[in-house]
């Protein structure tokens, strides 16, 4: 028989044990790679309001690849803003949601933001939506992006204090 | 093809001088290890079933183990020497291009493709043809190898020894074929999700024909010549590829992807995953992530009278 | 019983000094002694005694278990890749799970396995076969197989996480770069080598002070069993290793969370300083898996001919060699790089001349059958098996050590093929032999001999047509590291034949499992040397006393049971009423002085706890550095806090005087 306290153990042991257990159950959303969610099919089809890569470490990574190879920095700098708008501090005009964020590059928005509808397609429009975000700091810290593999150019997203968005109505 | 050894892709199957040297000095390394592995394994079994004598245990016997032992050493000294001379002798050159005449290629890996770069003093003669090397046969070729991202490793075995890709850094090969032919190449340094699938081609032809191919990848993509290929272009221009896929004549210029002004010409699709003919590539712009999952080109659902459209226009791009 | 073992009279080199007193031990004496001993060297029980335990067999015992859980875990994920590779454009598993299993297998194996476990057979075996109570500092050891746990459990729980690595157990930048890596996958990677390196590195440091200070009298540096010289050179390669794979990870870990540039060419890093840090620890890490296997083999052969190993000068030079210039060979994993050529004809040159003193040791080896008296025990057979399969991956890694010959076969299947080769049969056939010839001595029972041979064969046929084939594929063209191939390649065969021989393996394996857990409930009871080997484990009983020995032995040759005389001397003088152990000189170990080693502790664990926690911590966030800084200096602090000693009631004694004890 166990002793009290050898008994009070065994029930750490065992509640230790059934924790790490359910992680089974929890698939780490920040490490997902969904190369097969946006087949033909549900590309067409789905309607997307929720940004599929809120939390995703990839999807986010992958934006901060499009922003540069699409020449979004042409127009906002490495978030500072240029002739378009500083990304990566508090001020939003168009609002901070990512569903505003996709509207502004799919749809465009006035004085200079073109619109890229028909030729960023959804799923990397959602990946340049996260990117946008984790400019300012907002998303989990450890889905954020780190220093990238060029010269520095501004602080490393990881190490941005989170901005909490502004409505503002000035560019 | 369930089983061949040298076949394509085979580095017992050269077709060059670099890799005819690396074999010959691949089949001593051979006959050496088989020597020497007999000779060990057989003195290791008689020396486990012999029968035992009295006279094992006599200081005699020790000594002549001492001296066999010794022998034994002498001689593996002596393999290892011949090894090492083997290897510099198939070494040599290895560094350096031999013959006149070498021309110089870039190679730039991405993930998971490659651009091979053909400079020229006049800047409009520049042209970079994505996952197919032309070398004329029998003229060295120097590789220039860059990276834009990752590590990649540019390998032809039937040609040549493998040579890294490093960001950072300009690392420099040099690549020959002595007979015509089309030898398949891989990467071989793990870059990622489709390190697998980053294949190459490497179409060595006589010196005219070479030529020829230089003059036509140089000029711009052909102009469509029925209605469909027409609109073909414009949904081309109008759609998300023009985002990433460059054309020369046409107003598409991104460099984010690979060229296409002559992709129709290539013998492959996806670098090395796909034959380049109509049904693959209605599969590939349809929903490459089905068949390269995790590659960079998103799937493009397009309407299908588009889709058949844009097909004719990029198989008209010879 | 055949004729007893041969005693080699050139191994008796020096001549002992006359014992200074002659006086008899009765039983009553013996009885009352080995009370007190168990009393004092006791191993505590219950739940909080099973975290407080300092004795190196125990912790042996559970590093061995562990090791092996692991060398399961990561043989199913092989398993699960040749499933993938049976035939081409498989799509059982996708590349991005591919990824994390492979570079899961090779982690795994290597620092999670490979290392631990022959540390863990230096654990238990050196104090016993050198004639000592106890490893030194037996709470660093508690201390550092707790980490070791939580570290290999991180990264299994990582892998149901869907957070494993996935940049292969090398993890080159920038792949594993910020840029290349995004989330915390290669940072779970980073980290698990620190508490790997932490762990090894506490016990090499363990091992040299036990071999060099606390050998039983008269048991000189040329007299030490040539599994003790392994563990010796091998400890030393952890200590001048490790410190380089430490760096690089910092540096990547500091790159990733931190934002310097240590990998950035842009900024003046390097992505090349990764592979050069990366591999030189990498090499001498393959030979710290493989040394230990050597001694492995010696004691086997020495137990199964019943003659000392042939040439035991020359095997010691022969294992300092190899843990030199074991040091001397990193770039050859970096010929393709581009590295000027002059410099690369140098490490192919170490990488030829390192073949030298690994074929002395096999020569020696083959001596050594052909005057003995081979027994054909399942131990035996392993060994056998190992220089059938070593030679061949040695023979293949010295064509790899030519730059021409490496660059057409450089990251393909060849090399898969050369390091298994190498490491399965030279690493892992010797340890399972071992574990057959050690079970007895760990457990008390006799491992199932029939089956053992059963084993044997299933595991070498399994083994070769698992790894013979990728030669082949290497030199026909197939990449490493790929998730699948094409159809048309002449691949397919081969591959399938390398699948088909993986189903062996596992059979194989899941045998040598079930004999050892059949042979731990229903073995025959082991006398205390059954083999009539000749090292002082096989004196004690099976398994032994807590105490180990009963009465310190005096060494007298180079066989330490074969060499003994009928009147051998014992130590006495040393106290057994505290856990007082004496301390010899490295030379020639003649008794310096006495030493008390601590008592049984919680605080190691403790300290491991919070060791992990800041490590796990430090993935996510530099702010765990200043929060662990505390209740670490808190668990150290009642670690180290000093205990009064008993030495203001001793009495004075002599520095170990040897008395004859009675036959």
């Amino acid at each position: 028989m166990l002793t009290a306290q050898e008994g009070s153990l065994s029930v750490w042991a065992l509640g230790i044990a059934l924790w790490a257990l359910s992680l089974l159950g929890v698939s780490c959303q920040r490490e997902v790679r969904p190369f097969q969610d946006f087949s033909v099919a549900s590309a067409r089809t789905q309607k997307l309001v929720e940004s599929p890569f809120q939390n995703n470490a990839y999807g986010t990574a992958e934006g901060k690849r499009l922003f540069d190879q699409f020449n979004c920095s042409g127009c906002h700098a490495h978030g500072g803003g240029g002739m378009g708008p500083a990304l990566m501090d508090d001020k939003w005009i168009y609002g901070s949601e990512p569903t505003n964020i996709f509207e502004s590059i799919v749809e465009g928005r006035p004085n200079g933001m073109p619109a890229w509808r028909n030729k960023i397609p959804d799923q990397q429009v959602w990946e340049l939506v996260a990117y946008v975000q984790s400019m300012s700091g907002n998303e989990p810290i450890d889905v954020l992006p780190s220093r990238s593999d060029h010269m520095r150019s501004s602080t490393p997203e990881n190490a941005r204090r989170a901005q909490t968005p502004v409505q503002t109505h000035t560019p | 093809m369930m089983f061949a050894i040298g076949g394509n892709q085979s580095a017992l199957n050269p077709h060059g001088p670099i890799a005819r040297s690396i074999v010959t000095h691949t089949w001593w390394l051979l006959a050496i290890s088989i020597a020497v592995y007999v000779v060990v394994m057989a003195a290791l079994l008689i020396a486990l079933a012999r029968r035992r004598r009295e006279s094992d245990d006599l200081p005699a016997t020790t000594s002549r183990l001492t001296r066999n032992v010794g022998v034994a050493v002498v001689l593996t000294v002596l393999t290892l020497i011949g090894i090492a001379a083997s290897s510099v002798v198939a070494g040599r050159g290895l560094y350096s291009p031999s013959g006149a005449g070498a021309i110089t290629v870039d190679v730039v890996g991405h993930q998971w493709w490659w651009d091979f770069q053909y400079h020229d003093v006049t800047p409009s003669d520049v042209f970079t043809s994505p996952n197919e090397l032309h070398i004329p046969v029998g003229v060295p070729v120097v590789i220039k190898a860059m990276s834009t991202d990752v590590i990649h490793s540019f390998w032809v075995p039937n040609l040549m020894g493998k040579r890294d890709l490093i960001p950072g850094i300009v690392t420099n090969t040099w690549i020959q074929a002595d007979e015509p032919g089309v030898y398949r190449g891989q990467c071989a340094e793990f870059c990622g999700h489709q390190h697998a699938h980053m294949a190459l081609n490497v179409v060595a032809e006589p010196m005219d024909e070479f030529l020829t191919w230089i003059q036509h990848q140089r000029e711009p993509a052909a102009e469509p010549s029925t209605d469909l290929e027409r609109r073909g272009q414009q949904v081309f221009l109008q759609s998300p590829c023009v985002t990433c896929h460059a054309i020369r004549g046409t107003d598409a210029g991104s460099h984010v992807g690979p060229e296409l002004t002559h992709v129709a010409s290539r013998l492959t699709l996806a670098a090395g995953t796909l034959p380049n003919a109509r049904g693959h590539l209605a599969g590939w712009i349809a929903n490459s992530q089905s068949i390269k999952p995790g590659n960079r080109m998103p799937p493009n659902p397009l309407a299908p009278d588009d889709l058949q459209a844009v097909l004719a226009y990029v198989r008209s791009l010879r | 019983m055949n004729p007893p073992p041969l005693r080699d009279d050139t191994s008796k080199l020096r001549h002992d000094r006359p014992a200074e007193r002659r006086e008899t031990i009765t039983t009553a004496d013996e009885e009352r002694l080995r009370r007190q001993l168990a009393d004092t060297w006791y191993v505590p029980r219950g739940i909080i005694g099973w975290f407080s335990v300092a004795d190196h067999k125990t912790i042996g015992r559970r590093y061995i278990i562990t090791a092996f859980c692991f060398f399961i875990f990561a043989g199913i994920l092989a398993g699960l890749m040749r499933l993938q590779l049976a035939v081409p454009n498989n799509h059982f598993i996708g590349p991005d799970l591919y990824n994390q299993i492979f570079t899961v297998h090779g982690t795994m194996m290597m620092f999670l396995f490979a290392v631990p476990v022959m540390e863990a057979m230096g654990i238990y075996l050196v104090p016993l076969m050198i004639g000592a109570r106890n490893i030194a500092f037996p709470r660093l050891n508690a201390f550092s197989y707790y980490v070791y746990l939580f570290g290999g459990v991180m990264l299994v729980l990582t892998m149901l996480m869907n957070t494993a690595p996935d940049v292969g157990w090398f993890s080159y930048v920038p792949l594993a770069g910020p840029d290349h890596a995004p989330g915390k996958r290669a940072d779970f990677w980073a980290q698990l080598i620190t508490f790997t390196e932490v762990a090894a590195l506490a016990v090499s440091v363990e091992l040299v002070a036990t071999i060099f200070k606390t050998r039983a009298p008269g048991m000189s540096l040329n007299r030490m069993p040539l599994f003790v010289w392994s563990m010796l050179v091998t400890a030393f390669m952890v200590i001048f290793a490790m410190p380089s794979i430490v760096t690089c990870s910092t540096f990547l870990l500091l790159d990733r969370l931190v934002g310097t540039h240590f990998y950035n060419p842009a900024e003046g890093g390097d992505a090349l300083l990764w592979q050069h840090l990366f591999w030189f620890f990498g090499h001498p890490e393959v030979y710290i898996i493989f040394v230990p296997a050597l001694g492995i083999v010696s004691s086997i052969i020495s137990a199964f001919t019943w003659r000392p190993v042939f040439g035991y000068s020359a095997m010691v030079m022969s294992l300092v060699a190899t843990g030199f210039i074991g040091f001397g060979l990193w770039v050859h994993h970096m010929f393709a790089t581009g590295l000027p050529a002059l410099g690369l004809e140098y490490f192919t040159a170490a990488s030829i001349v390192i073949a030298i003193p690994s074929g002395i040791q096999i020569f020696c080896w083959i001596a050594s059958i052909w005057r003995g008296r081979p027994r054909f025990h399942a131990p035996l057979l392993f060994v056998v098996g190992f220089v059938a399969i070593f030679v061949l991956g040695g023979l293949s890694g010295v064509t790899l050590a030519s730059v021409p010959f490496d660059l057409q076969v450089h990251d393909s299947y060849y090399v898969v093929a050369h390091f298994h080769y190498v490491l399965l049969g030279g690493a892992v056939f010797p340890l399972i032999g071992g574990i057959y010839f050690w079970f007895p001595k760990i457990t008390g029972r006799m491992m199932d001999d029939r089956m053992g041979k059963w084993n044997f064969w299933l595991l070498f046929i399994g083994f070769n047509v698992t790894f013979f084939p990728m030669h082949i594929l290497g030199l026909d063209g197939m990449p490493r590291r790929v998730y699948t191939y094409p159809d048309n390649m002449g691949w397919n065969t081969l591959n399938l034949i390398a699948s088909l021989g993986a189903l062996l393996l596992v059979v194989g394996g899941a045998m040598f499992v079930y004999n050892v857990v059949r042979s731990y409930t229903w073995g025959t009871v082991a006398s205390e040397n059954p083999w009539g080997a000749e090292t002082l484990e096989w004196s004690v009983s099976s398994p032994p006393p807590v105490y180990n020995f009963l009465h310190l032995p005096v060494v007298e040759g180079r066989c330490a049971l074969w060499d003994r005389s009928a009147d051998a001397p014992v130590v006495t003088g040393i106290r057994s009423d505290c856990r007082e152990v004496l301390v010899t000189d490295v030379m020639d170990a003649e008794p310096i002085c006495r030493v008390e080693y601590p008592e049984p502790s919680l605080w190691p664990f403790a300290c491991a706890v919070v060791t992990s926690a800041f490590f796990v911590g430090s993935i996510f966030t530099p702010w765990a550095l200043p929060i662990s800084i505390v209740p670490l200096a808190i668990t150290l602090i009642g670690w180290f806090w000093p205990k009064k000693a008993d030495s203001d009631t001793r009495a004075e004694q002599p520095a170990g005087s040897m008395r004859e004890a009675r036959a």
